[in-house]
């Protein structure tokens, strides 16, 4: 069977998975269990959500580094509302609001006055970080029984008497599934891979570009957003000072996925198996218990410099290929009139 | 016979005020002086005792002082990040070389029978190494450089953590504290060496041929090959630089604590050092760069820190600002903006 | 005006300006439906403004355009597709990584409740691609297909949208003589099917091969309709190049002519060629000879002085250099044997365009000398103002940016930078496009001085007459191979238009 030279990055990415939670297995008791993995999922969830829509980001041949602030600044909105007597219904409603209205703003701009995209996200970065401490200056914790009981008890859904999956992970699991829906079974996800493979190109074959451009970063406004919300569930708090560098793990866990990050090629699912690599390795350090936390972030630079290698290693055979298959016209016969 | 009289190529279309960017070194720092020049102007009016400056045995003291003196870390990194992004490129590691550099003094300097060059040296040769490692991805593997210093970006401060032992570490030697906390000639340490470094910076720029190699690699690579320049080199050289000028931040940061936070050290400051570059009036294209605009972005920004912090304003919203700063300058460097917003100010040219 | 009823597409009196250049004037364009139309011209003729123009990029100023009868007007190239007019260019403008099927049906995909039908989009992309007789696994990525396969995609896709008029422009470059052939008879294919084809090209024998009729452009306006059967090589060439055969008067090449034409060679290349650029030739460059490379657009000129300059690598056959093989892995190689090279597109690979007229001109001296040691500022100023001076270079001052100078003033930076070197070999593609007339008369006299100096020069021009005059010898190129050499007194345009235009019969 023929893999189509596409899928080699995921597969490396499936493969160090394997490797790495086997080995957990292998070495650790209860390693295999069935609460590690609902672990791996429920605690990863918002992490695994901004991944989402950072995918869909980095595909398009941008790069969205807001998430992290986003990601606190709904926190704590959401925390600041609650305590200011909204439904939790209100809260989150007005806080994914806020994550798409300013994430088109960042596309417009992206769009419109071909600002570069790293720029205008780190403007973002600046400024939900700051506004989340305007909203409130510290952590705020959160006592509605929505978030305390409902979520926690009543939306888990019981697997055994004693492992039930959190409500972060059900969510975390349907974001993923739309995800992967909209980028492969969707016109809209189709052009997204057109622009990122070859901006100009899409542009003549008639997609609207800007108009996708701005969806696409209005996408991971409300994905970023809907971490925030994830994470309250998770913390039943909120705090503007959180998920700091947020953003970096994010897009590690896209290129460890196989997303390329020039643009064009990319797996939803990939990025999925990326979060969860990110998490095994947190976790394997967990348990070895003596072994530093340290080594995490060189792990993680390292897996990156493994896949970025390959990823260019993939490209430069396929660019030898094309090249190969233009041939001169020579073949065109003698010239004629030859002079003196 | 050559019938063909080509009309000439229609001439470029552009307003005057940013076409003639003359060549008078002090020219190009028109618009962040004025950046900064309006922050001072509103400190004047509303900040009391902003302007104070007082001699106490022998030290400056003063507002303006400290903003020299912490703006330091931010001004030696401006300096590496202004050639790199200068090639076209980006450095998003600095901070974390910052941090590595950090580390290997002090825990080099708690050893005994270390001599004090040693030290130095092996905290600064570690960070070129790091910057060598990110030429190396970019000039030689032609990896993206946001990719390829994302990598150490995110491993740097694991290196750090495994350098320091994940404690923080502290030291009281005089001499390694004197570069964050001396002052000669009353002005604070660090300050002479952000200044020392621009000028010896600007001499090797400008003294060889290197100044020229990096802007004209940043502006036209394919021309700039074709007439021979080794483009690999210089990118691979570029990235070197800003490793040594982390390591230079990074020795002044643990100094002026007297400690090595692997977690702290540097923390976001690569992005407030893109932001100083790109006030300074780089461009993020490549290009024309411009050192000394970059050390007035570094100030405008520190400036805008200080004032805030005078205003009373929590240190935490301090960021809002810098976003507005980083559109307002992304959006007056955008050619498309400049074509539809400043569109009747503009002059044909026939 | 009367219409042909078998006219698709009629276009009349076409007018196009942008600022200070009337690309195209008054230009009448007929396409009948099952017929294949090339669309000639050399550069600055007009061809792919009128391209634009038919495809919705550029608003026309004024003429009228019909199709099938109807006046279109269309403002995009999606309107245009949905007129049914549609393009394949050159670069073959698809997405690489996606697969075959996607591309013939982007923004297109059949859908069922908003979901995309894959096997379905499958299945119209296996009938689109049959329908120019191909059959291909649709579901590999583009990328992963040649180039011939991936303009056939293009060419399905453009169907796809139901297209009445199919414009190909430059479909043959990157071919082939086989997969030549295999689009042509896609293109016959079409033909038969009642489409209108349009193709934009410079391949003289393929223009005979496959069209029916041959619309000429030139300098923005119409040269002549003819149908391809009747008009004789010879003319078509004449046509294009601007010189009635009668008028060409009786040549001289200059004072070259009474040059012998035994030289020590400097430059030689035996049986030198690189796949995809240009045949395995030779060519010899003279000490101090000025040797011309003439020859159509797209007849490998420029890739050949590529090869010379080791900006390609040379894949067959070897270069000599004072009698002994030299192989030139980069240009500052090549600049360091002595070789300077203005390259044809001064704007994308020749002016540093934000740097200043000193430093353009000093660039590729500095590079020679290293990076360590910069050229002492009196030193530039001396040398700058030198060149200046001799080139006559019109600015206020070196300190201006370059970007800021007209097309000839860039063109003599150019020529002062590689000047400056002192080279051996000067290689110069078009020094004298888009420049006016004063200045080109001027380059010109300089190169041939440079000559009489002793240096070794490779000229590549498309103005016939420029390269008569100046060159000692001429190389002939057609179709990216060499089709023939003239020296000394059999240097005139009649015979370099023959040469060109080869063909046995006219």
């Amino acid at each position: 069977m023929r893999v189509p030279v596409k899928y080699i990055p995921l597969l490396a990415t499936a493969f160090v998975l394997v490797c790495l939670y086997a080995s957990g297995c292998i070495a650790f008791d209860g390693f295999g269990s069935l609460r590690v993995v609902v672990d791996l999922f429920g605690g990863n969830a918002f992490l695994g959500v901004a991944a989402v829509g950072a995918t869909f980001v980095i595909i398009s041949g941008g790069i969205d580094l807001s998430v992290g602030s986003v990601v606190a600044f709904t926190t704590i909105l959401i925390a600041s509302l609650l305590a200011h007597g909204f439904s939790p219904f209100t809260a989150i409603t007005l806080a994914l609001f806020s994550g798409v209205v300013f994430g088109a703003f960042m596309g417009y701009l992206i769009a419109a006055f071909e600002l570069p995209p790293f720029l205008v996200t780190l403007a973002g970065l600046f400024l939900f970080r700051g506004m989340g401490f305007m909203v409130h200056s510290e952590s705020l914790p959160i006592t509605h029984p929505f978030f305390l009981d409902t979520v926690t008890d009543k939306l888990a859904i019981p697997l055994n008497d004693r492992v039930s999956i959190p409500f972060t992970a059900t969510c975390y699991i349907a974001v993923l599934i739309i995800g992967i829906f909209l980028a492969h079974y969707t016109r809209f996800g189709r052009a997204i891979y057109a622009i990122g493979g070859d901006e100009q190109s899409a542009g003549l074959m008639g997609l609207p570009v800007g108009r996708i451009k701005v969806l696409v970063y209005a996408l991971s406004g409300l994905c970023s957003a809907l971490a925030g919300v994830v994470h309250t569930f998770y913390m039943s708090s909120g705090d503007p000072a959180s998920c700091v560098g947020m953003e970096l793990d994010a897009i590690a866990a896209v290129v460890i996925g196989g997303t390329l990050l020039t643009g064009g090629v990319g797996f939803v699912a990939g990025t999925a198996m990326g979060v969860l690599i990110l998490g095994l390795i947190q976790m394997l350090i967990e348990f070895k218990g003596d072994v530093n936390t340290w080594w995490t972030p060189i792990v993680v630079g390292f897996l990156l410099l493994v896949f970025i290698l390959l990823q260019n290693v993939i490209s430069a055979v396929s660019k030898r290929f094309v090249s190969r298959a233009a041939n001169p016209a020579s073949a065109k016969g003698l010239p004629k009139g030859q002079a003196a | 016979m050559n019938s063909v009289v080509t009309a000439p190529a229609p001439a470029p279309i552009k307003s005057e005020r940013f076409q003639k960017r003359e060549i008078r070194w002090w020219s190009s720092l028109l618009w962040p002086m004025a950046g900064l020049g309006l922050l001072l102007l509103f400190n004047l009016i509303f900040t009391q005792g902003f302007f104070h400056i007082e001699i106490r045995d022998g030290h400056l003291y003063g507002v303006l002082i400290d903003i020299l003196n912490h703006g330091s870390e931010v001004m030696l990194l401006s300096l590496g990040m202004t050639v790199v992004i200068a090639t076209a490129g980006v450095d998003l590691s600095v901070g974390a070389v910052m941090a590595i550099a950090g580390a290997v003094a002090a825990q080099l300097i708690n050893r005994a029978g270390v001599p004090f060059p040693v030290v130095i040296g092996a905290s600064l040769g570690l960070a070129v190494v790091a910057g060598c490692w990110n030429g190396l991805l970019v000039a030689a593997f032609d990896v993206q450089p946001i990719v390829a210093t994302l990598i150490l970006m995110v491993a740097g401060r694991g290196v750090a953590q495994l350098i320091t032992g994940g404690q923080i570490i502290t030291f009281n030697d005089a001499r390694l504290s004197f570069i964050g906390n001396g002052s000669v000639l009353g002005l604070p340490f660090p300050v002479w060496l952000s200044f020392g470094m621009l000028g010896l910076t600007a001499l090797v720029t400008r003294k060889t041929a290197i100044g020229l190699f990096i802007e004209s690699v940043g502006d036209n690579q394919t021309a700039s090959t074709y007439s021979g320049v080794r483009a690999g080199r210089i990118k691979f050289l570029v990235y070197a630089f800003a490793g040594l000028c982390s390591g230079l931040a990074g020795l002044v940061a643990c100094s002026n604590i007297k400690c090595a936070d692997a977690n702290h050290a540097g923390l976001f400051l690569e992005l407030d050092a893109i932001l100083a570059v790109v006030i300074g009036g780089t461009s993020l294209m490549g290009g024309r760069f411009y050192l000394a605009g970059a050390i007035v972005g570094a100030l405008f920004i520190q400036t805008l820190t200080t004032t805030m912090y005078m205003q009373n304003v929590s240190a935490d919203i301090a960021p809002v600002p810098k976003a507005l700063a980083v559109l307002i300058v992304c959006l007056l460097q955008s050619p498309v903006f400049r074509r539809k917003v400043m569109a009747p100010f503009r002059r044909k040219r026939a | 005006m009367a219409t042909d009823p078998q006219a698709l597409l009629e276009i009349r009196g076409l007018t196009k300006s942008f600022p200070g250049v009337k690309a195209l004037q008054g230009v009448d364009f007929t396409v009948r439906r099952g017929e294949v139309h090339a669309l000639m011209g050399e550069n600055g003729a007009g061809k792919s403004t009128l391209i634009k123009v038919l495809t919705g990029v550029y608003p026309r100023d004024s003429g009228t355009v019909r199709l099938d009868g109807t006046e279109i007007r269309p403002d995009s190239p999606k309107a245009a597709e949905a007129v049914g007019i549609s393009t394949v260019y050159q670069e073959v403008n698809l997405i690489p990584h996606l697969s075959v099927a996607e591309n013939i049906c982007l923004g297109r995909q059949p859908t069922r409740l908003g979901m995309i039908r894959w096997r379905a989009m499958a299945r119209r992309a296996e009938a689109a691609m049959a329908r120019l007789g191909l059959r291909v696994d649709v579901t590999r990525p583009l990328s992963s297909c040649s180039i011939a396969i991936q303009q056939m995609v293009a060419i399905a896709r453009a169907l796809d949208v139901s297209a009445k008029l199919l414009i190909l422009d430059e479909p043959t470059s990157s071919l082939d003589e086989n997969e030549v052939e295999e689009l042509f008879s896609v293109i016959r294919k079409l033909r038969g099917e009642g489409l209108g084809v349009v193709i934009v090209t410079h391949f003289l024998d393929q223009v005979y091969a496959i069209s029916d009729r041959i619309t000429v452009l030139r300098d923005g306006g119409l040269v002549g309709e003819y149908e391809t059967a009747r008009l004789p090589r010879m003319e078509l060439v004449s046509r294009m190049i601007g010189k009635e055969l009668s008028q060409v008067p009786p040549t001289q090449s200059g004072d070259v002519a009474g040059k012998s034409s035994t030289r020590e060679p400097f430059v030689e290349l035996k049986q030198c060629g690189r796949r995809g650029s240009i045949a395995p030739m030779d060519l010899s460059i003279g000490k101090g000879e000025i040797v011309g490379l003439a020859g159509l657009l797209g007849s490998g000129r420029t890739e050949t002085a590529r090869l010379i300059f080791g900006i390609d690598k040379i894949q067959t056959g070897e270069m000599r250099v004072e009698g002994k093989p030299a192989e030139y892995r980069s240009p500052s190689e090549a600049i360091r044997a002595g070789f300077a090279f203005t390259p044809e597109n001064r704007k994308s690979d020749g002016i540093i365009p934000h740097l200043s007229i000193r430093e353009n001109i000093m660039l590729a001296l500095q590079a020679r000398h290293g990076v360590a040691k910069a050229i002492s500022r009196k030193q530039q100023d001396e040398i700058v103002e030198k060149f200046i001076q001799l080139l006559g270079i019109s600015t206020p001052g070196p300190e201006q940016l370059v970007m800021n100078l007209s097309g000839g003033n860039q063109q003599k930076v150019l020529l002062a930078r590689w000047l400056a070197t002192q080279p051996r070999l000067l290689i110069l593609d078009e020094p004298t496009r888009g420049i006016d007339v004063g200045a080109k008369a001027e380059i010109l006299k300089l190169m041939q001085s440079l000559g009489r100096d002793g240096m070794s020069i490779l000229f590549i021009s498309s103005e016939l007459e420029e390269v008569v005059r100046y060159s000692e010898r001429v190389v002939v190129l057609r179709d990216r191979a060499k089709v023939g050499e003239l020296a000394g007194a059999q240097i005139n345009e009649e015979a370099i238009m023959h040469t060109i235009a080869g063909g046995a019969s006219e």
